[in-house]
């Protein structure tokens, strides 16, 4: 199975992970500081900074879009519930 | 008295304005967590403009059939031109599927939070949703003489929740903020009797957890011009209605100075049998406080109760639990400890848990997990001692402690894990 690696840069630790997997499984075993409400992409508590990598995250769908435009999350912001982990190198923080 | 002496009709609380809730005298628990000794109250309101007539709220639904008595007393639903949402939970859109099929004209307007629960709210009517519009602080509805504006207060206390101020007449509608689960027909503060425990005790309970986004809502609300202040539950707020912003502020906001503050805080709870978690305790704490930067305070469980420590916990950067493991689990203290946090926000904070064991040592994991639920970080395993520990493993308890630390002041070394590894 093809591998990734998430850098939680809060934490200072960096994760090895199969590709497919959702940030917010990753920073909850971890660990990290992005915390999570709901779980399903509406609530935008888990809002996640991408430091870098963000290309190899799967593009955000419809709702986590209107999640992300209803907040006005900046740029460079996903949902950690939702974004999917594609391949490459990824670093990010609690926004 | 509870529901006695009032009026089948509604009730103005300014002209042009009326109260069209319902009265649940007889309820005694709320949302099973609180408790309600003489009922509560679902308060919806009428304003009348020269252009169209608002709703703000509705009631439970099982309370509709007075709520619509009340509105058909004083508009027709073809004049209902706006349905404001306040908050939705049921106990506020109890009422709306059928008030929208009885005026299907009026535009809705809710906050932009509020939209996914409004289509779950309508799914089991399976008609057309109505036209509705997402607001934020600042904008407005024009009713023909007589403005709505939204002020966005979200997470008092669901992520939904807003404000709506009438701004001609100074009144401002507040859905579940500056309520209170209390039953009186008299509607108004100045005329129910005293129901100041009803006040705090819904706020220490249903608002507490959230006291950023409380002060956040306050700021909003304490440059308006208020008059009155309408809640979705309890009294009606026409009597010094400023006061009990002012409360809100008070509540909201620590009593005493912190002095801790200008450190980071880590709390060791523990709770030991035969001495063996208090040591592991005593040297995880030692641990954390050479590292400087971190104030560590030692707490057995032994000599307190789980209310008291609420505040401590409230307040703390992070919290250690050690508990010995006694029939596969965790003590009983560990847990009434754990079980009661629902009326702080614990979200984010670091949590850790150790201890020692004879046989099987589950305690650690299941604190663990229950960390994990509550939204604590955990990000250092917890440690597990067979019995005693030696000096090696309590050289491994204060390591411990020295982790957590870093991690509190953020002096972490860069470390490279594999998720398989961590499952």
């Amino acid at each position: 199975m093809p591998k990734a690696k998430v850098t939680f840069q809060d934490i200072g630790v960096s994760v090895t992970v199969p590709a497919g997997t959702r940030l917010i499984e990753v920073s909850e075993k971890v660990g990290a500081g992005i915390t999570y409400g709901c779980r399903e992409g509406e609530c935008c508590t888990c809002l996640t900074k991408i430091i870098s990598g963000g290309e190899n995250l799967a593009s955000p769908s419809v709702l986590e879009d209107q999640v992300l435009k209803d907040n006005m999350a900046p740029r460079g912001h996903r949902l950690a519930c939702q974004a999917q982990i594609i391949g490459g190198e990824i670093v990010v923080k609690p926004a | 008295m509870p529901a006695a002496g009032l009026t089948d009709g509604a009730v103005e609380i300014a002209p042009g304005v009326h109260w069209v809730g319902a009265l649940d005298p007889h309820l005694r628990s709320f949302d099973i967590i609180l408790k309600t000794a003489n009922g509560t109250s679902y308060n919806s309101y009428v304003v009348r403009g020269e252009n169209g007539v608002a709703i703000i709220d509705t009631v439970k639904e099982n309370f509709a059939d007075d709520f619509f008595r009340r509105l058909e007393s004083v508009a027709g639903y073809d004049e209902i031109t706006t349905i404001v949402l306040n908050h939705l939970e049921p106990d506020h859109s109890g009422a709306l599927p059928e008030l929208l099929k009885r005026a299907p004209q009026a535009r809705v307007y809710l906050s932009s939070r509020a939209q996914m629960m409004l289509k779950a709210l309508l799914k089991p009517t399976g008609g057309k949703p109505p036209e509705y519009i997402p607001v934020t602080t600042d904008d407005q509805v024009d009713l023909g003489g007589r403005t709505l504006r939204f002020l966005h207060t979200p997470y008092l206390h669901w992520p939904d929740t807003q404000c709506t101020y009438l701004v001609e007449d100074g009144l401002l509608f507040t859905g579940d903020i500056f309520g209170c689960h209390f039953c009186d027909a008299r509607l108004f503060n100045d005329t129910v009797g005293d129901f100041r425990f009803s006040f705090e005790y819904y706020y220490a309970h249903i608002m507490r957890p959230f006291r950023e986004y409380v002060l956040d809502a306050v700021a909003l609300i304490e440059p308006l011009e208020l008059n009155l202040i309408a809640p979705a539950h309890g009294p009606i707020l026409r009597h010094q209605p400023r006061d009990y912003v002012h409360r809100y502020r008070e509540l909201a906001t620590p009593r005493l100075f912190n002095e801790a503050r200008s450190e980071k805080t880590l709390v060791v709870f523990y709770i030991s049998a035969y001495g063996n978690t208090r040591r592991m305790a005593e040297a995880l704490a030692a641990g954390a406080e050479s590292i400087g930067g971190v104030r560590v305070s030692l707490y057995d469980l032994e000599g307190g109760e789980s209310g008291i420590f609420t505040d401590l916990i409230e307040e703390a950067d992070g919290l250690a639990f050690g508990s010995p493991t006694i029939n596969a689990d965790a003590v009983k203290p560990i847990w009434d400890v754990l079980s009661s946090l629902t009326t702080v926000n614990v979200k984010g904070k670091l949590g850790a848990a150790f201890g020692s064991y004879g046989w099987s040592g589950e305690a650690v994991r299941l604190i663990e997990d229950r960390l994990r639920g509550l939204k604590l970080r955990v990000p250092v395993e917890g440690l597990r001692i067979k019995l005693v520990p030696d000096a090696n493993e309590l050289e491994q308890c204060r390591q411990l402690g020295e982790l957590l630390a870093r991690h509190l002041t953020g002096r972490l070394e860069h470390r490279e894990v594999d998720l398989a590894a961590l499952a």
